[in-house]
């Protein structure tokens, strides 16, 4: 039993907004679904599946009434960013069960303009709430042993910041578009060491939506024609301390799975979108999908290795969460747009990947080395 | 820092008392499995290596090294050095360093833990030697 080949997405759609102070999240949802649901060519009575994560305001059940919808399958899994890369998975296995025929997946939210729905606590909140880890220091860990274990440095952390700044000045709704160099980046003022501040995703209002469908229905529609061909997701922890390991994440466990489902390589691919809450987390997740070896993300990433048209392998040509967008501080419904657009030859034309016909869609959720989740998505256009 | 810094009182359970009370006599307790011999930390009932349900409290020596560590500029509280330690017994926690230079800290380095009171049971927190 196989995901391969079994479902096609049919439907993209980021809102363009950054700052949303007049609207409300579930209007965000909708407003994204519709977009999507538009873009595919059909109809919100179409849809019969719907998955959501912990951003859409009580869940499945008051979304799904918001919004209308009558559905037969609904999946509500919650890993953080990386929800909507295992939504896409989740939604290729019940379509391929039969469980429904046509996936709508939504993101959306305001941490500019709206209180965040509180996170649940874990197990382990007695032992660590006090710490204040945040997502800047946790992520600063993972950055310092790194560079500790494996010589990286912060000028290599920085060129993942300039090769995005590079895409994102052709991204009309790109929240930042200027141009950074390295320097730029190391002056900018430090938030949690080694991580300055141009180290770090921006925050934005906003959303995304995707619809995912059959083959049968997606040849029906007028649309290029862009299919999942492989889905691996994988979680990790530090499991009683014992297994504590900064240096790498659940994406060794994730990518292999996805790549192996796909029949392909890391070197088959054309175009990649990495979650990019900080620049360490693509350093580590260029590594742990085996674009080069472990330690040698530094070297890798580099001297413009990632701009779209100079290096081997251009990343996130929508300027990434870095530059121009990480919707409710969730990266991974993103990331998959871009990856359809570049399928679709739709991405802007100064960064669009020639000849581009497979990709991969990569992210984690929660903490990166620490408690997280990755998903690993392959998707070809055919 | 550490000394303006309100921390707040743990909520405790009943699966993780013993360790708070042992905590306000100043010991710092770790759970072994008695089946399969591995220590782990935050404390469960169940081995989460093994499942075996023979866990027992054993006190810690306190002592570990610095596996990693991030100083967090940006705080209302002020500046704070969070890290990950690993006991000599074996297993990595989450924790601040204390009563130092923050700025000095280096990873290898050996700490040991302190106790910093709260409204309700002490917290651990670890220290340069």
């Amino acid at each position: 039993m196989t995901i391969k080949g079994k479902a096609y997405i049919a439907g993209i759609y980021e809102h363009p907004t950054r700052h949303a102070p007049d609207k409300s999240t579930a209007q965000l949802h909708a407003e994204v679904a519709k977009g999507a649901i538009e873009d595919a060519g059909l109809t919100k009575a179409d849809i019969d599946g719907y998955f959501c994560a912990g951003d859409a305001p009580g869940g499945a059940w008051p979304m799904v009434d918001y919004l209308g919808l009558k559905v037969r399958h609904i999946d509500s899994t919650d890993t953080g960013g990386c929800s909507y890369l295992i939504h896409l998975g989740h939604a290729a296995e019940a379509i391929a069960a039969g469980k429904c025929s046509i996936a709508l997946i939504t993101l959306a939210g305001k941490p500019r303009t709206g209180p965040m729905p509180p996170r649940a606590a874990g197990a382990e909140a007695d032992f660590e709430a006090a710490y204040g880890a945040t997502t800047h220091n946790a992520y600063g860990m993972c950055a310092m042993r790194h560079m500790h274990d494996y010589g990286t440095t912060s000028e290599q952390l920085a060129w993942i910041k300039v090769a995005a700044s590079h895409h994102a000045q052709y991204n009309p709704h790109a929240m930042l578009k200027e141009v950074v160099t390295v320097e730029d980046v190391l002056n900018s003022p430090m938030i949690s060491d080694p991580l300055h501040r141009m180290d770090c995703c921006v925050v934005t209002d906003g959303g995304g939506a995707l619809v995912v469908t059959t083959p049968e229905i997606a040849k029906s529609l007028n649309k290029p024609l862009v299919r999942l061909i492989g889905q691996g997701e994988a979680m990790k922890g530090p499991r009683g301390g014992k297994d504590l390991d900064l240096t790498y994440s659940a994406g060794v466990w994730s990518g292999p799975r996805a790549f192996e489902e796909a029949g392909v390589t890391p070197k088959d691919i054309k175009y990649a979108s990495i979650y990019d809450s900080f620049t360490i987390t693509v350093l580590m997740q260029i590594e742990d999908l085996g674009f080069c070896k472990k330690g040698e993300g530094g070297k890798f990433v580099a001297d413009g290795n990632l701009i779209s048209g100079v290096g081997k392998l251009p990343f996130n040509t929508d300027g990434g969460g870095l530059c121009s967008n990480h919707p409710v501080n969730r990266g991974g419904m993103t990331k998959i747009i871009e990856a359809v657009r570049q399928l679709r030859g739709q991405a802007h034309p100064k960064v669009q990947v020639k000849n581009c016909d497979l990709t991969v869609a990569h992210g984690t959720g929660g903490l990166l080395g620490v408690r997280h989740a990755a998903s690993t998505c392959i998707l070809e256009r055919v | 820092m550490s000394e303006a810094r309100k921390y707040p009182a743990p909520l405790t359970n009943p699966e993780t008392k013993p360790f708070w009370d042992a905590a306000t006599q100043g010991k710092f307790m770790i759970k072994r499995c008695t089946a399969c011999g591995e220590p782990h930390y935050f404390p469960r009932s169940i081995c989460p290596f093994c499942f075996s349900d023979k866990t027992v409290w054993e006190e810690a020596s306190g002592e570990a090294l610095i596996y990693t560590f991030s100083l967090m500029r940006k705080s209302p509280s002020g500046p704070y050095a969070i890290a990950y330690v690993t006991l000599r017994e074996g297993p990595s926690l989450q924790t601040n360093i204390v009563d130092c230079d923050i700025d000095s800290l280096k990873i290898g380095q050996k700490v040991k833990v302190v106790f910093k009171p709260t409204d309700g049971a002490p917290l651990p927190f670890f220290t340069p030697v």
